[in-house]
């Protein structure tokens, strides 16, 4: 035994506990879990479990035919120490052993404030009626792009034209999209449900840097592709067939710092719609190495919007972090129909665990001090806010459009639609629940016909809620809820918090 | 007639159809009381076949021709109403094997443990709407339909 | 219509359960020379030592007969077909009339020139009268002989050693079971058998029944004596042909020559069964194929040609499961290369002690297989030489312990699997 498995597994994050007096054998719980925590004991006719294997991740737990199995986390504590926590502590001992950097998946986990949990919407009492959205028209429409200064009108055979040249624009029918993921960090199965769910509610899926499979072309109206630093599949087709075009500069998850897929993920099929070699690890440059200011990205800009002619509205998405209004600024003068704003807890499929979780700022923070500034410059009707990174729930959807967002981008909640228990680790490539792997046998888990059901009841769901909460407002349009901060309220915020999100504390 | 079709492209060779087989096919139909007390365990009907990322449930396919039933030498296989499921009658089965040897499914499990040898075989679950397999399959790589 | 079956056994069965469902009204009637309704001619050893008893051996019922409405004369025996007149004549001197008739008469027991058969205690193990009667003398023997290591001897020789008998088997080649078997497959039988005490001698044979009124024992080819006070005749059987054919101008090979359609030289006279030469698919010439599910095959066949729907016979070829003692082995096509060019074979001894399994193929398709003792899903390679699939490059996979429809193309189980079948 290996010094580092002594120091390590006694100190393991869960217990499988389970019943033996329930648990048949059935070995169900053995072959699905990819980290071999389950596994059957011949000598005595035994399922039995390796503590240090289990991540978490629940897999077993729900599949078990007789519900044998608790997860439960290792009551074992450490002594309690105020500055030395226990995540502290086993990640020192990982790095002892490793002497690498930390590896995580998912979102940044730490108890940073949720400001969504500090912030309540208003509703219609007495003075103002709410409107009952079951009886009466409620519009979730929303387009994104550049809007003109005015609108001109002229009359011709007596009848009013529109005079004004519109800019290209998505048309949402719930202000809600998929959040870039790309192919190879997750697989073709959960890109095909999120495609045909953007198709079939009417809202868009984003590709990634991982380009887009060819069997997914079929669902290019609902798609915005990206390019992104490593250039991962960019060519005319992919930028043709798509609504939309979106320049990543960064991620909520790891601001900053590049991808990097491993090699061995790189499989053909991956291979072929990056456009890179099989078996070569897919680098990710932390910046796009011709973009280096604000006049490069215009250069960018207007180079897709040339290749397909202005057909097309561009998007630019950054992290949030300290200067983003400044940067939105400067984004939206570079001609972006599109400002994609993502915070500190989106979510990734691998991240250093230290940038994942001490690098950038709040969804909120960074929405609220871009609405703004945008607003202050007299520019915000040049391009639609996108705000992502922590959405989970049609109120923080609600509560952020009302902060100043056109739409939202979901990433976490949509693989928490289709399974995933936020067990960490996507990086490993052998996510349990078939999203974040292309192992053949793991990604089979994931029945495209499944995931696309629940994607869309999800977003079902959260079109009623919203509605819910604009009827109770006594808003009938999702248009006059945006920016709207005078329907929030603050709870437990400090002034300056207040202030920079523009909101009243409650009670004022 | 409605039969079961594996989807491989989503089976992902859990084998929950083996234990619901299992349950629906012994003398409780609880599934503790199936697995720990029953003895001999009942045999599952359905056999998930894997081979690295390759994996399905198989069953009796309830063919149109069945080879099975020509090769029977006692007439214990026989079908139901001329064109419906291909049933097993156990008090007549002497274990011959031969309908094993004419399956090209490999779809009929051998039983000798009980002191006697007996098959036994999908009957689509007589006494469910839905076959227990297709059920219990939590990934829908069962469809029980007409085709 | 008026279908006439001669014979009661797998093909004739085969026939009316064609028949019935495409002519309700047509009257069909059988000839049965055995005084049984149809019953499993296999298991007619295993009835010596009361293994299985006389409702096992039911294949079919009275309810059978009743509920497809066939007269059915038991005990009476066919004696000529009159294609002329379109009858047939049995024994009792009535004529049958027919429309369509079927030759399903089996087989009859080969007798080798053996001195003395005429003694009391000799048989032949073909009817269920034969092991009736084999019975009946039981309580009587303690010492039998069995001529013949084939198929049938076999298990005569396995009814009398679980009726407590002390048997010998004597074969002529150099193995038993040599028409089912490999020799290295026919070694573990004789080496299995052997260690349960059945005596096996083989390269040898019988050619006097010694003895004086009762069989006393046997005299052999080498001038060796065995004693015995019981000598079972088992070297085979060959087509029942001279029973009605002769005379009718029905074509005779070994068997009664058919076509692909079950039809005789004559018309409107189907044959089918161990009494009929048809084609065999893996030789491609007319064989005479005596195996259950052959018959009852071909008399599907010709059942549904003599309806009068058009369907050809795809051919048979030798499938045969048989369990001796608790060994048990499922052989399907060649158990040989039939010549030594061409062909490719793989073998796997283990892991078990009796575990053997061999492969055949030409080319990419499999042409035989012998398994011995785990034959779990065997049939999957008789599915594939009756499709003769193309295997590719996954022929040794079929050598896997845990056989499986994964080692198959993906093709084939997406045509296969996700339709009707």
């Amino acid at each position: 035994m290996a010094l580092g498995d002594r120091w390590s597994n006694p100190f393991c994050n869960f217990i499988v506990d389970r019943d033996q007096d329930r648990c048949i054998q059935c070995q169900v719980c053995v072959n699905q879990c990819p980290y071999e925590a389950n596994f059957y004991r011949a000598l005595d006719d035994t399922v039995v479990s390796d503590h240090a294997l289990c991540t978490g991740c629940h897999r077993c737990k729900a599949l078990c035919p007789t519900s044998c199995i608790t997860i439960r986390l290792n009551p074992s504590e450490f002594r309690p120490h105020a500055v030395w926590t226990e995540r502290d502590i086993k990640n020192a001992y990982l790095q002892a052993e490793t002497g690498s950097i930390i590896l995580t998946g998912i979102g940044c986990d730490r108890d940073y404030p949720i400001y969504f949990d500090h912030i309540l919407l208003d509703a219609c009492q007495v003075t103002n009626p709410s409107i009952d959205p079951l009886r009466e028209p409620m519009e979730l429409r929303t387009y994104l792009g550049r809007k003109p200064e005015a609108v001109e009108f002229e009359f011709r055979d007596g009848k009013p034209r529109l005079k004004t040249q519109l800019y290209p624009q998505l048309t949402l029918e719930v202000p809600v999209m998929f959040s870039a993921m790309s192919y190879g960090a997750v697989n073709l199965n959960f890109c095909e449900g999120l495609s045909r769910v953007a198709t079939e509610a009417g809202t868009y899926w984003n590709t990634g840097e991982g380009g887009l499979h060819p069997d997914l072309y079929q669902y290019g109206k609902h798609t915005i592709v990206q390019v992104a630093s490593g250039r991962f599949g960019v060519n005319k087709d992919y930028l043709d067939v798509a609504a939309a075009i979106e320049i990543k500069i960064g991620q909520g998850a790891k601001p900053g710092i590049g991808g990097h897929l491993p090699g061995e993920k790189v499989t053909a099929e991956v291979s072929r719609t990056r456009m890179i070699p099989v078996g070569s690890d897919a680098l990710s440059p932390a910046p796009q190495h011709d973009i280096y200011s604000i006049e490069d990205l215009r250069l960018l800009i207007y180079a897709l919007k040339e290749a397909t002619e202005y057909t097309k509205p561009v998007s630019v998405k950054i992290a949030a972090v300290h200067n983003s209004a400044a940067i939105a600024s400067g984004i939206v003068r570079a001609g972006a129909d599109i400002v994609a704003i993502d915070g500190l807890r989106g979510a990734t499929g691998a991240a250093p665990a230290m940038i994942r979780d001490h690098v950038g700022i709040p969804i909120e923070l960074a929405l609220a001090s871009v609405d703004q500034r945008l607003r202050d410059e007299g520019i915000r009707h040049q391009a639609s806010i996108v705000a992502a990174g922590g959405f989970r729930n049609s109120a923080d959807v609600v509560k952020a459009i009302a902060l100043g967002a056109d739409a939202v981008y979901i990433g976490t909640a949509a693989m928490v639609a289709v399974g995933c228990t936020l067990c960490q680790k996507c990086y490993t490539g052998k996510c349990p629940w078939g999203i974040t792997t292309n192992e053949p046998s793991l990604a089979k888990r994931l029945n495209p016909d499944i995931a696309a059901e629940r994607l869309y009841n999800l977003l079902r769901g959260w079109a009623l809620e919203i509605k819910d909460f604009m009827g109770a407002m006594g808003i009938n349009a999702i248009e006059s809820l945006r920016g709207n901060r005078e329907r929030l309220r603050g709870l437990h915020l400090t002034d300056r918090e207040l202030n920079i999100l523009g909101i009243k504390h409650a009670g004022e | 007639m409605k039969r079961v079709y594996p989807r491989e492209e989503v089976c992902m060779g859990c084998k929950l159809c083996e234990v619901a087989c299992i349950v629906e096919h012994s003398l409780s139909k609880d599934i503790i009381k199936a697995y720990k007390e029953e003895r001999p365990r009942t045999l599952s009907r359905a056999r998930v076949e894997e081979e690295g990322p390759v994996s399905f449930s198989i069953m009796c396919r309830h063919c149109i021709d069945p080879e099975c039933l020509e090769a029977c030498i006692t007439g214990a296989l026989y079908r139901v109403n001329g064109d419906g499921p291909v049933l097993v009658d156990p008090r007549r089965c002497v274990g011959c094997w031969m309908c094993v040897m004419a399956c090209p499914y490999g779809s009929i499990e051998l039983d000798s443990r009980n002191g006697r040898r007996v098959i036994s075989k999908c009957d689509l679950c007589p006494d469910r709407r839905m076959p227990a397999c297709v059920d219990a399959c939590p990934n829908r790589a069962l469809f029980y339909e007409e085709r | 219509m008026r279908y006439l079956i001669i014979g009661n056994s797998a093909a004739a069965i085969g026939a009316v359960e064609s028949i019935r469902p495409r002519d309700r009204e047509g009257e069909i009637t059988i000839l049965s020379k055995e005084p049984y309704y149809a019953y499993s001619r296999p298991l007619i050893t295993e009835y010596i030592a009361d293994v299985f008893r006389d409702e096992d051996l039911t294949y079919r019922g009275p309810d059978f007969y009743r509920e497809n409405r066939i007269q059915v004369h038991l005990g009476i025996k066919a004696r000529a077909v009159n294609p002329k007149n379109r009858v047939v004549l049995t024994e009792d001197g009535t004529e049958h009339p027919y429309d369509r008739l079927l030759i399903a008469t089996g087989g009859t027991p080969i007798v080798p020139p053996i001195k003395g058969l005429d003694k009391e205690g000799v048989f032949t193990c073909t009817t269920w009268d034969d092991s009736k009667a084999i019975k009946a003398l039981l309580p009587r023997v303690k010492r039998a002989v069995v001529v013949g290591g084939g198929l049938i001897g076999v298990k005569a020789a396995e009814g009398l050693y679980e009726a407590g008998v002390h048997v010998t088997i004597v074969e002529l080649l150099p193995h038993i079971m040599g028409r089912i078997l490999d020799a290295e497959g026919a070694y573990i039988f004789e080496a299995y058998l052997k260690g349960k005490g059945l005596g096996i001698i083989t390269g040898e044979t019988v050619v006097e029944a010694l003895g004086n009124g009762r069989v006393e024992g046997v005299r052999l080819a080498s001038g060796d004596t065995l004693p015995c006070d019981f000598l079972i005749i088992a070297v085979g059987v060959r087509p029942n042909v001279e029973e009605v054919v002769e005379g009718s101008g029905i074509r005779v090979n070994q068997g009664i020559l058919v076509d692909r359609h079950m039809r005789t030289s004559v018309p409107d006279v189907y044959a089918a069964g161990d009494v009929a030469e048809g084609d065999e698919m893996l030789v491609r010439e007319k064989r005479v194929i005596a195996l259950w599910p052959v018959a009852y095959r071909q008399g599907k066949i010709a059942g549904l040609n003599m309806a009068g729907e058009d369907r050809e016979y795809e051919g048979g070829f030798p499938q045969n499961t048989v369990s001796v003692l608790g060994l048990t082995t499922i052989t399907i096509g060649f158990t040989e290369p039939p010549e030594p060019n061409g062909y490719k074979v793989l073998m796997r001894r283990g892991p078990g002690e009796n575990d053997y399994k061999k492969l055949i193929f030409k080319g990419d398709v499999l042409e035989g297989a012998i398994l011995v003792n785990s034959i779990d899903r065997a049939g999957i390679l008789t599915g594939l030489i009756r499709a003769r699939t193309e295997i590719g490059s996954n022929k040794e996979r079929l050598l896997d312990t845990r056989l499986g429809l994964t080692a198959l193309p993906r093709a084939w189980r997406k045509e296969k699997l996700t339709q009707p079948v």
